[in-house]
């Protein structure tokens, strides 16, 4: 009776009137709907607060030259081709070292994950290996394979490859058990294990350490483009310190960011079109 | 019924760590069986045992269910029913045990939770390990048998539990099986849901005709389907009970009522009527 009493109380007091348009209601614990190039937002901001501390003269431009300047920059490197030579440059090395590494890095996630004999000699190098800054291999691999693009694409790949195997092989692993048992009971082949269960299963990894190898790519070119080169944004960018032209520095830290953004929301797009069956927190 | 086991050449004997061999050769001996049954379904078990840490969990049981017969088997937590069915699945090998077992090798496997592969969308979640050239209609049509005819291009994600579940009964049956072992399949489902679960269950049972072996800890489950019903405790079977009651099967039948009652009491259930 007590129980009803209270029913007749909310009732009367609580029921909110109903609306004809839906309401959007908050969502607790996941965060509410993404919003359209939400990414931006961040590095918008911090563009503004920059462009108002050079205008303002806060910061002097023998530090860093203002956004506004670095702009005209481009606009004039890009006029007389100079740019897209240094960019084209650049790129080469950058993605051909990328495709390698990424091909590396699932094929020994795959090796190592699926194999004992692959797990025993692969996992523990490449461990070794994520221990070890890739820059500082940069001596041994002059000695070994010279001043030129074969030692940078080759210091790129090695770089690369570690985010993308650790991510595939962690995913690879962490495949439930029990999509194991039922590829049993069905009969699947091996090869089919591998297209149905295996492969598909890692993919959220593979997507992981493909993002982080997009930008990893470009990070050692920096230091790469200081060694026995001509062309290039990290030439670019030192020859621009010898000269003091801050703008042009800016102007390269602007391609990489440009570049590592472009190639994150690529990877992204991509990577929620190959993983659309999920239902997860942030879609 | 020594018949089928003379030429028996999986008999057992095997260390925890699993023997691949005996794993691979189980399956090649499907017995073809003769004798009444529409095809070779029947399953022959002889003193099966299955250990953990040296407790047998299966304890030396011989079973034998003739070719497109329902049993039911039931027991509480820890009685050692899925188990067994799991050894019958051949998904055991990392489990230490001996013994023979004959069970054909067009058998499949519906667990409690549906195991749908989430990446792959419900057509081909029902097809997957299916080579005939057929294998989309037959999909399709299954589809339609368990009710979601439409729905072969949607995410496994996207559907209720119910529905995934009636997807992992299309993606057993697709495949004709002559033995369907099912592991509590609708243990994870609501009481209504189950109710029609049953019902589709028992329909698609008629039509197909395979043996059946379906675990559960539902008494009313057990009677309202099988023909058999077995109880299984500490590693045995304490009950073989028959279950000769005309179909559809009222759960208030005094001749119902007096099986739950006994089946009850073999469970260690004391019942106040």
């Amino acid at each position: 009776m007590a129980f009803q009493h209270n029913l007749d109380a909310l009732a009367l007091n609580d029921v909110p009137r109903v609306d004809a348009a839906p309401v959007q209601r908050p969502r607790l614990f996941t965060p509410s709907r993404p919003l359209r190039g939400a990414i931006v937002v961040g590095p918008i901001a911090v563009l503004l607060l920059w462009q108002m501390a050079s205008m303002t003269g806060l910061l002097p431009e023998r530090l860093l030259a203002a956004p506004s300047k670095a702009v005209t920059s481009v606009i004039d490197l890009a006029a007389d081709g100079t740019l897209l030579r240094h960019l084209l440059a650049s790129a080469q090395r950058a993605y051909t070292g990328l495709l390698l590494g990424v091909v590396l890095g699932v094929v020994l996630a795959l090796a190592s994950g699926l194999t004992r004999i692959g797990e025993a000699s692969i996992d523990g190098l490449i461990q070794v290996k994520r221990a070890v800054p890739t820059l500082a291999l940069i001596p041994l691999a002059i000695l070994w394979l010279g001043i030129g693009e074969t030692m940078k694409i080759a210091i790129i790949t090695a770089a690369v490859l570690v985010p993308v195997y650790i991510n595939t092989h962690a995913s690879l692993r962490g495949i439930d058990l029990r999509y194991i048992e039922l590829a049993r009971t069905v009969g699947l082949t091996y090869p089919e294990f591998l297209r149905r269960v295996a492969l598909p299963g890692a993919l959220p990894g593979f997507f992981t350490g493909l993002r982080l190898a997009v930008t990893t790519c470009w990070t050692s070119l920096v230091v790469l483009e200081q060694i026995a080169t001509s062309e290039g944004i990290g030439y670019l960018m030192n020859r621009a310190r010898d000269y003091g032209q801050t703008e042009i520095i800016v102007v390269g830290l602007l391609i990489y960011a440009t570049l590592g953004l472009t190639s994150d929301i690529v990877v992204r797009l991509w990577e929620r079109h190959a993983l659309s069956y999920r239902k997860v927190l942030g879609t | 019924m020594s018949a089928p086991l003379a030429n028996a050449r999986h008999s057992e004997a095997r260390s925890a760590k699993g023997n691949p061999m005996a794993a691979a050769t189980r399956d090649q001996h499907a017995v073809r069986d003769s004798r009444g049954g529409r095809r070779d379904g029947a399953v022959h078990i002889r003193d099966l045992v299955r250990s953990f840490d040296g407790r047998a969990v299966v304890d030396r049981i011989s079973l034998d269910i003739a070719a497109g017969e329902f049993v039911a088997l039931i027991g509480k937590s820890g009685s050692g029913k899925s188990t067994l069915l799991r050894a019958l699945a051949n998904i055991d090998d990392s489990v230490a045990g001996s013994g023979a077992i004959h069970v054909p090798d067009n058998r499949s496997v519906l667990f409690q939770d549906s195991r749908l592969l989430p990446w792959e969308n419900v057509l081909q979640n029902i097809t997957i390990g299916l080579r005939t050239p057929d294998a989309r209609e037959r999909g399709l049509a299954v589809l339609a048998d368990v009710g979601l005819a439409g729905r072969e291009n949607a995410w496994p994600n996207a559907l209720s539990g119910g529905e995934q579940q009636r997807v992992a009964l299309a993606r057993s049956l697709v495949r004709d099986p002559s033995l369907l072992l099912a592991d509590e399949p609708f243990g994870a489902l609501d009481a209504l849901t189950r109710i029609k679960m049953h019902e589709l269950l028992f329909r698609l049972v008629e039509v197909h005709q395979p043996t059946v072996l379906l675990v559960t800890h539902d008494v009313d489950e057990a009677l309202v389907l099988a023909d058999r019903v077995l109880v299984m405790d500490a590693g045995r079977i304490i009950v073989d009970l028959r279950v000769d009651l005309p179909h559809p099967r009222g759960r208030s039948s005094e001749a119902f009522e007096a099986l739950r009652a006994e089946l009850l009491d073999a469970l260690g259930v004391i019942v106040h009527v």
